[in-house]
């Protein structure tokens, strides 16, 4: 009621002029989003063979989801997105946060460096797999080449276990450390400078005012930063499709690309359905998560 | 003394963002330089930086291909479809959920921040089945309405936010002048908003220009975009580096220059959750 902008005429019509304005972005994405959740929630109870029409899969009930439970190559995988998202995100959050608190003073030529720390983040999945791929390679690589330079043995690293998943969680690394620096940099220059100042006239030494006021204040920030993370951890296939195909063996498979290949390696759909289903789940408890904490739409209407 | 430390400060400080512009560039120069040298060059085993004897024959061998050409207008023409759709459906729900009330409103606000959220390999599953009974199976529409109904529920976020700048005494003169709701959105906001909407679209086009999961299982030889075109070549008897580079330098050049234009819009739209939330 109090919401300034809140237009002064009233009544049905307004209303239907409303839902006539929001109608194609609704109907699209109930289309295009909702209705292939809820094929999908269907076709995780159902036993789907490859190539033959839906309306002919048989109703199974829970026995996808029972499998699923006691699948060990899904407690593997989700093992293994575990471990990625723990390495990634735990050196991705502490080397963009050093790193914008080592350079958060304004300065001349900012918005260059700013220019180049956003190009892995929107160059395309396939050609950042590619390219690391070309990196890691066995033969023509220019990491062996560098490793034998400095004395050590050439590594096969796409086609070892251990190797392989340093690899992504490495990519990972280079791709999103600067996401995390931008965020936390925003956050940082945006704090009001009394504060600061005023706990320098306190006596706090840096690394008091750190800990003590600045992460702190834009804890939000960085609760939201690692949210972000996290579901980008649980969405991600696509590099990992292309730099090791979740090879060797399920060293690198995370739970998306298991989904993936399950559906369409293994050509079980409905199974697939199932296991999607759980990393659906995943990502909305997620989701809900980063909306408790901000909800842009909401906060920035109520001000 | 002061003067002094301040003045190391700074040395220290634009060697750090030099050091990790260096780090950022380093894979995707590579790529590029990459693209430019012949097989010899690239498979002798010996990293070469800057000095080898250029060569295009790489990008002739893919040009060359009698399909490039398509999957180049594949791409061209699912981006900017998909990006059209998505300003036009999109703004006009941003424009409802920011200045007219009506119930549901603010579930279909939070309905669209978590559909955002769903993985592409839950929706990749059905996808195809879907796009069966809708009849686009394999075909660019089809893509398009992917890619558009995916786009959707961050490009509303990214225009609500550019539609609450808007003064609202703009749309009320407007409104007292007898313009009907959707004067006042083509006419009035859109002529104010056309920043807003550039960078939405660089956002959605991006995303739709890059895609590869659904592309890849929704084309067929004829409709296949850059992205699939390119991974592709990774299957036959060994990777061709080469021409895998130059699919690669090519499909980045359009989200490479968008990012030089407009780096601080599309970080403003990249923080904008996060900061102000």
């Amino acid at each position: 009621m109090s919401d300034p902008s809140a237009p002064v005429a009233t009544g049905m019509r307004r209303w239907i002029v409303g839902y006539l304005f929001v109608a194609p972005a609704v109907l699209l994405m109930g289309a295009g989003l909702i209705y292939p959740v809820v094929q999908g929630l269907l076709l995780s109870m159902q036993d789907w063979a490859v190539g033959t029409p839906m309306s002919t899969a048989e109703f199974i009930g829970a026995d996808n989801y029972l499998r699923m439970l006691r699948d060990e190559n899904v407690q593997e995988s989700m093992w293994v997105t575990f471990k990625f998202g723990f390495f990634t995100i735990t050196i991705e959050m502490t080397l963009g946060v050093a790193l914008a608190l080592l350079l958060e003073k304004p300065i001349r030529g900012a918005s260059i460096f700013r220019t180049i720390f956003i190009m892995p983040l929107m160059i395309s999945p396939v050609v950042v797999g590619l390219v690391w791929r070309y990196l890691f390679d066995a033969r023509a690589g220019w990491i062996n080449h560098y490793l034998e330079l400095a004395g050590f043995e050439p590594l096969i690293w796409l086609g070892e276990p251990h190797l392989a998943f340093f690899a992504i969680v490495f990519t990972d690394i280079w791709q999103w450390t600067p996401f995390v620096f931008i965020i936390v940099i925003a956050g940082l220059q945006a704090l009001p400078s009394e504060v600061l100042e005023a706990s320098r006239i306190d006596g706090a030494n840096t690394w008091q005012q750190i800990f003590l006021v600045k992460l702190p204040m834009i804890r939000s920030i960085l609760i939201i930063a690692l949210l972000l993370r996290l579901i980008d951890v649980f969405k991600g296939l696509e590099v990992m499709l292309i730099l090791t195909e979740g090879g060797p063996g399920l060293a690198t498979e995370l739970l998306s690309l298991h989904v993936y290949k399950t559906a369409f390696d293994a050509q079980q759909l409905g199974y697939a359905a199932a296991i999607s289903v759980l990393l659906l789940l995943i990502v909305f408890a997620l989701s809900l998560a980063i909306l408790l904490v901000s909800n842009p739409m909401k906060s920035r209407a109520d001000v | 003394m002061r003067i002094e430390s301040t003045k190391a400060r700074l040395i220290f400080h634009y060697a750090g963002l030099i050091a990790l512009s260096i780090i950022c560039l380093t894979p995707i120069y590579i790529m590029i330089s990459t693209s430019f040298k012949n097989e010899v060059v690239i498979f002798d085993g010996n990293p070469v930086w800057f000095f080898f004897f250029p060569t295009l024959q790489n990008y002739a061998d893919i040009i060359g291909d009698a399909h490039f050409d398509r999957y180049l207008v594949n791409s061209v023409i699912v981006g900017v479809s998909a990006t059209l759709i998505t300003l036009t459906t999109g703004g006009m729900a941003a424009y409802a959920l920011a200045r007219m009330q009506f119930p549901g409103r603010q579930s279909i606000a939070n309905g669209a921040l978590l559909v955002r959220m769903i993985p592409p390999a839950v929706l990749a599953i059905p996808a195809f089945a879907v796009s069966i009974v809708l009849g686009i199976a394999n075909q660019l529409s089809g893509l398009v309405f992917f890619y558009s109904a995916l786009n959707l529920p961050f490009a509303i976020w990214l225009l609500y936010g550019f539609v609450k700048q808007v003064p609202i005494e703009l749309e009320e003169a407007a409104i007292i002048d007898g313009a009907t709701p959707w004067q006042v959105f083509t006419r009035v906001l859109f002529p104010v908003m056309k920043a807003g909407y550039a960078v939405t679209g660089i956002f959605v086009f991006r995303i739709a220009w890059n895609e590869f999961i659904l592309a890849l299982l929704l084309t067929d030889r004829t409709t296949r975009t850059l992205p699939v075109a390119t991974s592709l070549f990774l299957t036959d008897s060994g990777p061709e580096w080469g021409r895998i580079m130059a699919m690669g330098t090519l499909i980045v050049i359009p989200p490479l220059v968008f990012t030089f234009f407009s780096a601080r819009q599309i970080i403003a739209g990249m923080t904008a959750g996060a900061v102000k939330g």
